[in-house]
């Protein structure tokens, strides 16, 4: 194991991923697959990451103004996705009080 | 300043993080704590990679103005139009892959692509950048055309013309020679990559657009998949393990609600693709000319109905979305409870126009969610049940899905046939999306109630007082 190709290493850890995603998600209740697409939506906008790097570089160039476009896009998803999820999660919440009631 | 090794780590910690924020939404109970790991995980992760960047007031700007955007949409949004602001939110993580993608090709070094300024980017990195780009600008236009559909700004039916299929495949083998050009330029070839960008671009909105308003369920699941792989592939053009982690669990999640909601029509995902599903209107049946009798009632009948019954399913469509009656629905069933009926909703995996719409939709007018049952669950029921109401509901309760040679045949449905007395409310006697008859509306047993969904509901409340 001296030395792998990077690429090798992110093949491993990309099928790896995909098992435990497959595993996880045919666990999740029918009842909560909107949250589910709203929550994987801002998971998904795990690309600020990549957008912050393209932003970044101290050598500024318009690649930068770029990735700084990229920041606000993958931003709005961040945001928008975990908060609505959390709003329609509230909902599944009030009327589990009431149930109970 | 963190090492790459504390780096590398603290995204292993934020993709657990975000692993226990899916495992979370097995349950209601543990939802809501499965959204904060997945808040706090996204934060480990934007916080440790603050710390490989410069220009932290074009970073931080950015991310306070996008988070504000997002969290006004998040707090307006209303819950009928979830499919549309999904769909949104896919086209933003395909636009903001393409971006970092050009970002990439114009400057590898920062990203560590090259060893040195100005050296030319490796082939195997080129491939990578390639795949990246053209799945964030599918997945981009896609979703445009998915969101237009839903919000009603374009129309969904779908677009079909003689050839598309040929085109398509041209413009796929375009997309491929552009990149292979690309990928054996000397140095950045930049006609090559935007030319193949392009492309890309108009591949993802044809792909689209013949795929008609009622299969949009599995296209938005399909996008919602498209877009974990987005990310996952410039990860693999970025080197950096959390966007791939991340992006494929992504990716398995959105591959698994289309095969759901393929299953649950009875579609092959791939017909779904090709599409053009409901252009061929229900003429067979319309033609066969025999005028069959039904049974209708009023408002007032169905409510004196319900009111004596031991026991009452309502199954709820889009129609019911589509009309408000969301609130009418819950008083109805309150005024049902008080009378000693046992009132319970069943819930088809198509319902709405996305996987779970219906549960939120009946979920925000505060019916608990233990009166809510998936087709699996109450199924059975239906034969001991004195009353079904089915509002705004028609191809998911047409028993013609058990007659061999009908063209949903094979799809599950909701056995409303069996139950004691069925009550259909619906506009008029309509054909439903696949432009079939339903015999359930010509049953001796079944009453149709003709109206608007919203003032049915409500007169039935008053009716029974």
């Amino acid at each position: 194991m001296a030395t792998v190709d990077p690429l090798i290493m992110n093949l491993m850890v990309f099928v790896l991923a995909i098992f435990v995603g497959y595993h996880v998600v045919w666990n999740v209740t029918p009842a909560l697959h909107t949250p589910l697409m709203s929550v994987t939506n801002a998971i998904s906008s795990i690309i600020l990451v990549g957008a912050m790097l393209a932003a970044g570089p101290a050598d500024a160039d318009w690649g930068v103004w770029v990735g700084a476009v990229a920041v606000v896009l993958a931003a709005v998803n961040v945001f928008g996705g975990f908060l609505v999820t959390q709003r329609m999660l509230d909902m599944f919440k009030k009327k589990d009080k009431k149930g109970g009631a | 300043m963190l090492s790459s090794n504390q780096v590398a780590l603290t995204y292993l910690v934020a993709s657990v993080f975000f692993i226990l924020a899916l495992k979370g939404l097995s349950s209601p109970l543990t939802s809501r704590r499965g959204n904060l790991f997945g808040m706090i995980g996204m934060a480990l992760a934007v916080a440790t990679t603050l710390t490989l960047t410069h220009n932290w007031l074009i970073i931080c700007g950015g991310i306070v103005l996008g988070g504000l955007i997002g969290a006004v949409v998040a707090r307006k949004v209303q819950m009928t139009a979830m499919p549309e602001l999904v769909a949104f939110m896919h086209s933003l993580v395909g636009l903001a892959a393409v971006l970092i993608a050009i970002s990439a090709v114009n400057n590898p070094f920062a990203f560590g692509i090259v060893k040195a300024l100005g050296e030319a980017i490796p082939h195997g990195n080129r491939v990578e950048l390639f795949i990246g780009t053209f799945v964030g600008a599918m997945t981009f236009s896609g979703s445009v055309i998915a969101f237009m559909k839903l919000s009603g700004r374009m129309s969904g039916a779908p677009i079909v013309f003689t050839g598309q299929h040929m085109v398509n495949l041209l413009l796929g083998l375009l997309m491929l020679g552009c990149g292979l050009w690309f990928f054996v330029s000397e140095g950045t070839n930049w006609t090559a990559y935007i030319a193949m960008t392009v492309v890309a671009f108009i591949l993802g909105f044809m792909i689209i657009i013949p795929i008609g308003g009622a299969d949009m369920p599995v296209v938005i699941s399909m996008l919602n998949s498209y877009s974990g792989w987005a990310a996952a592939g410039i990860g693999f053009s970025l080197n950096n393990p959390m966007l791939i982690i991340a992006g494929s669990l992504v990716g398995s999640s959105g591959a698994i609600l289309s095969y759901i909601m393929c299953k649950a029509m009875n579609r092959p995902f791939l017909s779904v693709i090709l599409g053009g599903f409901g252009t061929e209107s229900g003429s067979a049946s319309a033609a066969s000319g025999v005028q069959k009798t039904y049974r209708s009632g009023s408002a007032d009948d169905a409510a004196f109905l319900m009111g004596n019954a031991d026991s009452v399913i309502i199954v709820p469509g889009y129609g019911l979305a589509v009309a408000r009656a969301q609130h009418a629905v819950k008083e109805l069933a309150h005024k049902l409870r008080e009378k000693g009926v046992t009132v319970r909703f069943a819930i088809h995996p198509v319902a709405g126009r996305m996987p779970g719409h219906m549960n939120v939709l009946l979920a925000e007018a505060e019916i608990p969610y233990e009166q809510v049952l998936e087709m699996d669950e109450i199924n059975s029921d239906f034969p001991t049940t004195d009353v079904v109401l089915v509002l705004g509901a028609n191809d998911v309760v047409n028993p013609a899905a058990k007659t061999p040679g009908s063209p949903i045949f094979g799809m599950p449905i909701l056995e409303v046939d069996r139950s004691r007395t069925v009550m259909v409310v619906k506009r008029s006697m309509a054909a439903g999306y696949a432009g079939l008859d339903n015999d359930l509306f010509y049953m001796d047993k079944t009453m149709m109630v003709f109206g608007d969904a919203k003032k049915v509901v409500e007169d039935m409340v008053k009716a029974i007082g």
